[in-house]
């Protein structure tokens, strides 16, 4: 049996991989459950973030920080017209995964093109940084992927919950033919939130940059864990992908510290199946 | 039916002689890989396609045919060509344990059993990962004899790989044409429905699932001697369910060959552009070629094809003339009286709202039964829980003195109780033929397919719904629909017949009509309970007259007596004020 020291440091670490599960999860989840999206590109998405902060802040000298405010505006464009065009052909929520995987195709193929296949790391002003509370070690970097997750999770839950904007959002989601009956405006709508979804993705792309060595190949690694992650938090929700993510971090981070790594998928994966074979209600 | 496997069986003779012809042994393996897509996915679609249970998992059943020739050529020495039965073997076993767990919770369809499946892959390769089966490194499969069947092992391969592609085709064109391809049809379109019209759905789908999992098994099999070394994360990625999809998708999955014809076009495409020095301009275009082909052909390549051939072949309203009535000898009108369908203290709950609170009443054979009550009152759930759709919480239901009760759905439509849904729910991809059919194929008398025709073209022609017979359901009004739902439930020759409101929504004139129809349809031999707030038709037609109230019976009789009984009123209009 590992030590107290190594087993919570694999909590701890559960939660801060988690968190970033949980920031992939939100912008998938919103999209799937709100949109009837299933959204493959997100993920090459989030990466084009994180090649667009490696490149901003290693070769422009910005603070990787610094460079949201490039990414956030410009994929907040780039997710609403995708919008566009998936409303302009009605596109099916199954074939919205297979357009989907063609973009990702696509947007792998330029990042490739653009940064080779070798691998890129960020070294920035947080590259290693890390303190010590008590026994733990906590990295700066991964500590930031935490606090921006929860901080948009929070916000885009209180908008749901609060705003006028949330409410019909969520009422179109019930029942789109009701929602526009009583005056709610569906397409303007759907590109907001289809915007804000790819806005997440590239928020998500700056944190992974930050902590990890990138690849353009990595993009398909995240889809199944990220997927679990958004089944086990419920679709259309704010809060779940977060909870969700760092119930699965931390099990496989244990599962890591206990076993062997190679086992780490198959918790994520037996925890999908079971939620999906008997969560109650439907989804 | 004979000519299309004849064909099949042709082309394929034709293309096994091209290896005679001396091709470059390059464009061998080039074939070879475009047989072993068109058997994966093919053989994803004989469950995907035809039923929409669309898995991500098929990389898990082709995976587990690949480890398992993988193993036994390597460390059991069992010939090449006998691993093949093996692999199929546990590949089925597997998909068979898993439709067992996953057919059986309702709530996982569509998207959610694609995510289930997909799951269901990284969790086996998971465990072949760490387990003697592979234990981390992959398997080396170098040492395993190619069978000598061509002049090459390229040529061996090609044409083992033919041989299982025109088998696959064949066995995905038998499945298209019988009743479980018609079964799976309708369990894509509406999957309630078509277990109370007596398809069973279980059954068929973890009959589809075991045959795609095991040619899915096989072809995993040839492809590990193929590539010669087997590892995990190459086996159980996403790049064969997503791959087998795309292929399905791009050809057409409501038809046969639609996955062969889409998963010849890009593994060509593949060839064509990441061949040579353009590999990643070829990408671009793959996805390019891809996200068109969704937007512009959103049913495929085929789809589109039989879409089209389909319209030209309708026949235009005008010149049908109406048939006759159809000269109805089946069983000769029996004397009301004795009971067919006895309920007995029925009880059904929803979230603790009492739909039915103990509910006890009697159906006699040949009678008219009218069951009415205020909204709520637990007309349709009585219904519902008759023909299967819901199950009773506590109670009998004898049938012909079968306790019903617990039945699923298909037996008891099998039993031969037919009923038709208040708001039409038609099969939307079948035609008005193939709606009628279908009952027939899978009610009492299980006909088969060319005698469920006839059988619908004679109540296509009592319900005037002869003009349409090529329409998709779509095409038809209400009154149409409504009459198509009655084609349905009459074609399945039930001895009950449930009617929830059959006349909601139509014109006097169409009342009329169809009072007519329901006399004839009792006459002809059949009981008939029917649910209705047409008062008109309901003091016309009935027989009888049952009325609940708060999920309880509160009057039976004649037609008359009960319209005056005080409870009655006073459940219908209220309590008089003093």
């Amino acid at each position: 049996m590992p030590s107290v020291a190594l087993l919570s440091q694999s909590v701890l670490s559960g939660v801060f991989i988690g968190a970033l599960y949980g920031l992939l999860g939100l912008g998938l989840s919103l999209s799937w459950g709100l949109l009837r999206q299933i959204n493959l590109a997100h993920f090459a998405l989030a990466f084009l973030g994180a090649y667009l902060c490696y490149q901003l802040s290693a070769k422009g000298g910005m603070n990787p920080l610094a460079t949201l405010a490039v990414i956030v505006p410009a994929f907040f464009v780039l997710g609403a017209a995708m919008q566009w065009v998936f409303a302009r052909f009605k596109v099916s929520a199954f074939n919205s995964l297979l357009v989907t995987f063609g973009l990702t195709v696509i947007i792998e193929s330029v990042i490739q093109a653009i940064w080779t296949a070798d691998f890129r790391r960020l070294d920035s002003v947080y590259g290693d940084a890390k303190f010590k509370i008590g026994i733990l070690y906590v990295p700066v970097p991964e500590l930031i992927t935490l606090v921006l997750s929860l901080a948009l999770a929070f916000a885009l839950w209180a908008i749901l919950r609060f705003t006028d904007v949330g409410r019909a959002l969520r009422a179109t989601a019930e029942d789109g033919p009701i929602a526009a009956a009583f005056g709610v405006n569906q397409k303007a709508l759907a590109l907001l939130l289809a915007g804000t979804c790819a806005a997440l993705a590239g928020v998500a792309g700056v944190c992974i940059a930050l902590s990890y060595t990138l690849a353009p190949a990595q993009i398909y690694a995240w889809i199944g864990v990220v997927f679990a992650t958004v089944m086990l938090g419920g679709l259309g929700r704010a809060l779940g992908p977060i909870v969700a993510g760092i119930v699965i971090g931390v099990s496989e981070s244990l599962t890591m510290a206990i076993t062997s790594p190679a086992w780490a998928p198959l918790v994520s994966f037996s925890l999908l199946i079971l939620v999906l074979l008997l969560r109650p209600g439907k989804s | 039916m004979r000519n299309v496997v004849a064909a099949i069986l042709l082309a394929g003779g034709a293309l096994a002689l091209l290896p005679l012809v001396g091709l470059p042994l390059f464009y061998e393996s080039f074939l070879y890989l475009v047989f072993h897509w068109i058997v994966l996915a093919t053989s994803w679609n004989i469950l995907s396609g035809y039923s929409g249970y669309f898995s991500f998992g098929h990389g898990a059943f082709f995976g587990a045919g690949m480890y398992t020739t993988a193993v036994l050529a390597t460390r059991y020495d069992v010939p090449f060509l006998l691993t093949l039965p093996a692999a199929a073997l546990v590949a089925m076993v597997l998909g068979v344990a898993l439709g067992a767990v996953v057919f059986r919770v309702k709530r996982v369809r569509g998207e959610l059993f694609a995510l289930a499946t997909l799951a269901f892959t990284f969790v086996v390769g998971t465990i072949v990962l760490n387990t003697p089966i592979d234990g981390g490194p992959g398997i080396a499969l170098s040492g395993v004899a190619v069978p000598a069947i061509g002049r090459s092992a390229a040529s061996s391969f090609y044409l083992l790989a033919l041989a299982l592609g025109v088998g696959t085709l064949i066995i995905a064109y038998a499945v298209y044409v019988s009743k479980l391809g018609t079964g799976l049809f309708a369990i894509h379109d509406d999957e309630d429905v078509a277990e109370v019209l007596g398809v069973p759905t279980f059954r068929y789908k973890m009959a589809a699932f075991a045959l795609s999992c095991a040619l899915a098994g096989v072809a995993g099999g040839l492809q590990a001697l193929f590539v010669s070394y087997v590892t995990v994360s190459e086996t159980f990625s996403i790049i064969v369910p997503l791959s087998v999809v795309l292929m399905s998708v791009l050809g057409g999955t409501r038809h046969w060959a639609g996955p062969a014809v889409g998963a010849a076009l890009i593994t060509g495409l593949l060839y064509a552009f990441t061949a040579g020095d353009h590999a990643l301009a070829g990408k671009v275009v793959f996805g390019v070629v891809l996200i068109a082909v969704i937007l512009f052909m959103p049913d495929g390549v085929l789809g589109r094809f039989t879409a089209r051939r389909q319209r030209h072949r309708r026949i235009p309203p005008i010149t049908v003339a109406q048939e006759p009535l159809p000269a109805l000898t089946r069983i000769p009108r029996v004397a009301v009286g004795e009971p067919l369908l006895v309920a007995r203290g029925v009880r059904k709950a929803f979230r603790g709202v009492r739909a039915l609170d103990g509910v006890d009443l009697d159906v006699r054979r040949g009678e008219i039964l009218g069951l009415i009550g205020p909204n709520g009152s637990g007309k349709s759930t009585f219904i519902n829980l008759v023909s299967g759709h819901y199950r009773a919480d506590a109670g009998t239901l004898l049938f012909e003195g079968h306790d019903i009760a617990a039945r699923d759905a298909h037996r008891i439509a099998r039993a031969g109780i037919a009923r038709t849904y208040q708001i039409p729910r038609p099969f939307a991809h079948l035609s008005v033929r193939d709606n009628v059919a279908l009952p027939a194929m899978f009610g009492a008398d299980a006909l088969d397919r060319s005698a469920a025709l006839s059988e619908a073209r004679r109540w296509l022609a009592f319900t005037g719904l002869s003009p349409h017979a090529d329409a998709f359901p779509e095409e038809l009004n209400l009154h149409q629909r409504k009459f198509l739902e009655l084609a349905r439930a009459l074609a399945a020759r039930p001895r009950l017949l449930l009617l929830d409101e059959v006349l909601s929504g139509l014109t006097p004139g169409e009342i009329n009509d169809a009072v007519d129809l329901i006399r004839a349809i009792r006459d002809d031999g059949a009981t008939i309970v029917f649910v209705e707030h047409v008062m008109r038709a309901v003091m016309a037609l009935s027989d009888r007259l049952v009325v609940l109230d708060h999920g309880i019976v509160i009057a039976e009789g004649n037609a008359t007596a009960v319209m005056d009984h005080p409870d009655v009123v006073t459940a219908f209009l209220g309590r008089a004020c003093a």
